[in-house]
């Protein structure tokens, strides 16, 4: 069991990884998708038996990031024909190198942690940070709407495998209530993206700056 | 586990045996193509050919020219010295040869590289040019990587940890490892994700244009020292697999070369299955190998 969520985790940190390194658009979808999809077996590894709430828990969050949020992205992705993230704001091997030091970062802050419970693997929190902080970055770092909309959901991600450590004393509302308002947000976001790309012919989040007041 | 006899086999196995690498990812490409392939005992007939052969060399090379591929085989010759296959102790191990063990590798590319540059041909400049560039990022890698296994099995010396890490070692710092000096086999190699050995087109190769103007006797040191390259990152991956369980030396010795063996044949599907990265992608691949084993590290740190 120890192997197991050794390995989930370890797959957990690839997928951020390869997120950070991928431009394709329709890649880094599958990749976040895979990423909620091993994130719905996280609850029951962590705890090395089946209750209920951790089944309903699990197999709704993978429902939900691995069917229904592809399946949304995908659907916008088609009707903007955008292919691929052209000129982040900060390059590929870059955001690696900064992905490789705030990695180091995490396994630094996720040792110091002082956590109320005993989590279920050391590496649970070193990896639920990383994957939170991927997901900030991946908002700061890249212009195209949909992957600001993936590092939300990688975000939420990296909230739903730090909550673990906590599950026993988190109520299981509380968590599915953070489940509906991401899916609302990605709902909101999707359709937003849409909106943006009829009106302006792109989705550069960035170049709505110029809307504001003085501006040329 | 000292040094004992069955420690002079692996040197003795890698030199006979590393020309049969380059025959099998060819015979397993060959495969995947529907043809017949070169024989797979074409190494050794190339070999044979070549050091019977008289050579001749442009009248503006120097002694550099003629100790390039001299000295990048010696230098895996220096490596194999202290590189354990199958959990059975190198001849010469001692503290501290992991870091050899890496600059013995750079120092046969930097007579590689200084040879290619000596003929004043701008395609070997190119090729040189290179081969440096993505060696910038191929050695951190491996040192990296090395150093997460001398954190993990808390030795210094590639014999004791090699022999750590068959007896027992955590199973996700393995499969780190061994995606990431996969990575690196291939790139230090040349073969087809960073450079593509059969390519004839002087402008996209790597290693081979470096090469062009070696004949005969060098030629065969070449040829035979980028076998034992294929064969001493293969034993530094092998070593990787929990083999320790294995009774006896020479059943461990047979695993370990069994191991290698595999990895030419994975790495001729590889080849089968993939195209050539941009050359601009390079980079990225060899980051991606050395986050892999950056990340191997922090693994050992908890």
């Amino acid at each position: 069991m120890q192997n197991g969520i050794g390995i989930l985790l370890i797959f957990l940190i690839l997928t951020d990884l390869l997120l950070l390194g991928s431009s394709r658009l329709r890649n880094a979808i599958r990749i976040a998708a895979a990423q909620g999809v091993a994130l719905g077996l996280l609850p029951w590894l962590a705890h090395g038996h089946l209750t209920g709430a951790a089944l309903l828990l699990g197999a709704g969050s993978a429902a939900l990031k691995g069917v229904v949020f592809p399946a949304l992205l995908n659907r916008a992705l088609r009707e903007i024909h955008v292919r691929r993230e052209i000129e982040p704001l900060i390059g590929y091997i870059p955001s690696l190198l900064i992905g490789t030091g705030v990695l180091a970062a995490a396994f630094a802050f996720g040792a110091r942690l002082p956590l109320p419970w005993e989590s279920p693997s050391p590496l649970l929190v070193p990896a639920g940070l990383f994957t939170l902080w991927t997901g900030l970055f991946l908002i700061m770092a890249r212009r195209k709407a949909i992957t600001q909309v993936l590092g939300y959901i990688v975000m939420e991600n990296g909230i739903f495998a730090l909550g673990m450590v906590v599950v026993e004393a988190m109520p299981l509302l509380v968590e599915l209530g953070v489940l509906l308002d991401v899916f609302v947000a990605v709902f909101v976001m999707g359709l937003l993206v849409f909106h943006i790309n009829r009106e302006f012919d792109h989705i550069d989040a960035d170049q709505l700056d110029a809307l504001k007041e003085g501006v040329p | 586990m000292g040094v004992s006899a069955a420690s002079w086999i692996h040197p003795v196995l890698a030199l006979a045996l590393s020309p049969l690498l380059p025959g099998v990812i060819n015979r397993v490409k060959a495969f995947f193509a529907g043809r017949n392939g070169p024989p797979l005992l074409q190494g050794y007939h190339d070999l044979w050919k070549l050091f019977r052969k008289g050579g001749i060399a442009s009248r503006t090379t120097t002694w550099v020219f003629r100790a390039g591929p001299l000295v990048n085989f010696a230098c895996l010759l220096a490596a194999l010295a202290v590189m354990p296959l199958g959990a059975v102790s190198a001849p010469l191990p001692f503290d501290g040869d992991w870091l050899l063990m890496a600059y013995l590798l750079g120092l046969g590319r930097f007579f590689t590289v200084a040879a290619a540059l000596d003929t004043g041909s701008s395609f070997e400049g190119m090729g040189a040019s290179r081969e440096v560039q993505f060696a910038v990022f191929a050695e951190p890698a491996l040192l990296i990587g090395l150093a997460a296994l001398a954190r993990e099995t808390q030795s210094l010396s590639l014999s004791p940890i090699y022999a750590g890490l068959a007896a027992g070692g955590e199973l996700p710092l393995r499969i780190l490892l061994g995606a990431g000096f996969f990575i690196l086999y291939l790139a230090e190699n040349c073969r087809i994700p960073v450079d593509d050995p059969n390519t004839h087109l002087e402008l996209t190769m790597i290693h081979e244009v470096m090469v062009l103007d070696h004949g005969a006797v060098d030629l065969g040191f070449i040829q035979w020292g980028a076998a034992l390259k294929l064969w001493v990152l293969g034993a530094l991956w092998a070593g990787l697999l929990p083999l320790g369980a294995l009774p006896g030396p020479l059943v461990r010795l047979a695993a370990g070369a069994g191991a290698i063996l595999a990895l030419a044949i994975l790495t001729g599907m590889v080849e089968s299955v993939t195209a050539r990265v941009r050359l601009l992608r390079v980079p990225q691949l060899l980051v991606g190998a050395g986050v892999l084993c950056a990340l191997g590290l922090l693994l050992t740190f908890r």
